[in-house]
């Protein structure tokens, strides 16, 4: 079991202007098992908040806390989060000219488990973990992100995903630019990992389809830098309906 | 140097355009007539291969074969009274590595004349290796006959003291292929010119660089590519990354493209990246066209810091600051290197340049 604990937590970014703030006081609580889906207007906060969980220099912590099972996360570095058990998979993947994704997946798996992983189960477990989400095995040897489509860059983080098992995992808008089978397919990577080690998962979405495919135990409406309305999965066809003109002036 | 060249010798005094960037206090020297050179064979062979000669002839029966402004390559030319001398058979294939070293010099300076001929129809790759300590102006003039193909491989590994002026001009026959890398890790003061000019068509040459300075080391790469004749293709790549505040690297690509060259096909590339504030990195690709006739012709020249998005990613995947910056620095230089295709190499300079980068300051 593990929890990962936000209270009133504000996070501003450094602008031309000066500080400028964009969360403003978040609280929420991810225990393993559980689906927590983030759903809100452009510009609210949300890749703030998962990138400012992973630790990303841009954004300045200004007060509140993170905590996954007790132990302090803003005080870790970007890997110590990583190595903690925290995933994200990122809106925007990065490219890494001339490093390959094997030589990258092998590094990461190396530092994740603390060990290098055995040659010979190493190469099949990548190939399977590829296969199951789609992918060409040949995507291997191709340098990290780089000239890979929208839809190739969010499998490349499921396969991560997959293979450094973490306990807590943010999605953030990985269902956008998958199409209707991708969608099907990176789904069942998640749900598998939720079920191979009972991950917690934060799934910022703006669309219910992928809800479909992975089923939410809470929904949280996001709103000017706060979360504003909680409740289920019903929520979620409400806000799909009704847009977030309710929320607006949150 | 005879007094008769003396007084004809004019001592660049650095506000001279092709010195402008160099630091001529740096030079021990090598550009100053008042200071005698060294004159002697330095290089050493490890193993010549059958089909490859090695022999030190008199310089003055081989006379240079190109044109040169430069005036310590002038120097080289009037103080060097030998020639090391590489035949390579016409018709050879030679599929190992011809090395050759050079180990045993001091901080006095010298000079030496390097010359290879690569007869038609051969094929090898001749390697020289610098290291240690050394002050030393070069000229290596690489003659490629028709159909010949060849890979000319420098490394500069040298202690952080030595000065090395060379110019490296190669001179393209017909139908040949001349593939060039420059690699400077090591040195106080680097000055590199290669050269090169073509003699028939259908011929190629492929230069390649790969440069790393860090805190105290200039290095100067001055490419120079000649298209006189028709139907001549060249290809410039070469990388740098810079790591300290006074670290400083130059690249100067003068392509030039005259009224007689139709039919040429020229892409030039600089890229630099610096991993300190204060390092500086110039990079000038001077493209001049003579001729609307051509196949293609472009350049391209960047310089930028250091990635924090990809250090960021490597990093949220449990990768360390440093094995992250590691993996982003080879990645850079990967495309120079996984071409260089002498993997013993490969390692040595990557190993060589994780290692500076362990002082990495930001
Ligand atoms: N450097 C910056 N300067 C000014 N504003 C910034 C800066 N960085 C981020 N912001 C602002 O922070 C706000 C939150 O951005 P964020 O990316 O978290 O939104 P989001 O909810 O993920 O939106 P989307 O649904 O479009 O992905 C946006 O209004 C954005 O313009
Ligand atoms: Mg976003």
């Amino acid at each position: 079991m593990s929890r990962l604990e936000i209270k009133g937590l504000h996070v501003s970014v450094i602008t031309e202007e000066g500080s400028k703030e964009i969360l403003r006081g978040v609280d929420l609580v991810i225990n393993s098992g559980e689906t927590h889906a983030i759903m809100g207007p452009n510009g609210s906060g949300k890749s703030t908040l998962a990138y400012s969980f992973a630790g990303h220099p841009k954004y300045t912590i200004t007060a509140g806390t993170v905590t996954l099972d007790g132990a302090d996360v803003l005080d870790m570095t970007v890997d110590e989060r990583a190595k903690a058990g925290l995933f994200l998979a990122m809106q925007y993947p990065v490219e890494v000219p001339g490093v390959s994704v094997s030589n990258f997946l092998r590094t990461a798996v190396t530092a994740i488990r603390g060990e290098a992983p055995k040659v010979r189960t190493w190469v099949g477990e990548v190939k399977e973990a590829m296969t199951q989400l789609s992918m060409d095995p040949a995507f291997s040897e191709r340098n990290v992100n780089e000239g890979f489509s929208g839809g190739e860059k969010k499998r490349h983080e499921i396969l991560q995903m997959e293979l450094l098992k973490p306990k807590i995992a943010i999605l953030d808008e990985t269902d956008s630019g998958l199409d209707v089978d991708a969608l099907r397919i990176v789904s069942e990577g998640v749900n598998r990992v939720k079920a191979n080690q009972d991950l917690g998962i934060m799934l910022i979405t703006h669309y219910t389809r992928i809800l479909r495919y992975i089923k939410p135990d809470f929904v949280h409406v996001f709103a000017g830098g706060r979360i504003v309305e909680e409740g289920g999965p019903e929520l979620a066809t409400k806000l799909e309906e009704n847009g977030y003109a309710e929320y607006a002036t949150a | 140097m005879s007094l008769d060249t003396l007084t004809n010798y004019m001592t660049p005094t650095g506000r001279e355009e092709p010195w402008r960037f160099t630091p001529m206090n740096r030079l021990a020297g090598l550009h100053d007539p008042a200071v005698e050179l060294r004159d002697r064979v330095s290089l050493e062979p490890l193993d010549i291969p059958s089909g490859v000669s090695l022999t030190i002839e008199a310089s003055d029966i081989f006379p240079p074969l190109s044109d040169t402004e430069d005036q310590i390559i002038i120097r080289v030319r009037e103080s060097a009274s030998k020639l090391l001398l590489l035949t390579i058979d016409a018709n050879a294939e030679i599929n190992e590595p011809v090395f050759l070293k050079r180990e045993v010099l001091d901080l006095s300076p010298e000079v030496s004349r390097v010359r290879i001929d690569a007869g038609v129809n051969s094929h090898a790759t001749i390697v020289i290796e610098n290291s240690g300590d050394g002050v030393i102006a070069e000229e290596v003039e690489i003659n490629l006959a028709s159909g010949s193909n060849i890979k000319f491989v420098t490394l500069q590994e040298w202690s952080s003291r030595a000065v090395h002026v060379a110019r490296h001009h190669a001179i393209i026959g017909k139908d040949a292929s001349f593939t060039s890398y420059v690699i400077t890790v090591g040195g106080s003061l680097v000055r590199i010119l290669p050269t090169v000019e073509y003699k028939g068509p259908g011929s190629s040459a492929e230069l390649f660089g790969l440069y790393f300075a860090t805190d105290g080391q200039h290095f100067e790469h001055r490419v120079h590519v000649d298209h006189k004749v028709p139907g001549a293709k060249s290809r410039v790549n070469y990388k740098g990354a810079l790591n300290g505040d006074s670290a400083r690297t130059v690249w100067i690509g003068d392509v030039f493209i005259k009224a007689t060259a139709q039919g040429t096909d020229t892409y030039e590339l600089n890229r630099n990246l610096l991993l300190s504030h204060g390092a500086r990195a110039d990079s000038v690709p001077n493209l001049e066209i003579e001729t609307g006739d051509i196949v293609g012709a472009g350049h391209a020249s960047t310089t930028g810091r250091f990635d924090d998005e990809q250090l960021f990613y490597l990093m949220s995947r449990g990768i360390p600051a440093e094995q992250a910056r590691r993996l982003v620095i080879r990645g850079f230089f990967a495309e120079i290197v996984s071409k260089l295709d002498i993997e013993p190499i490969e390692v040595r300079v990557m190993e060589r340049i994780d290692g500076e980068l362990s002082e990495v300051k930001s």
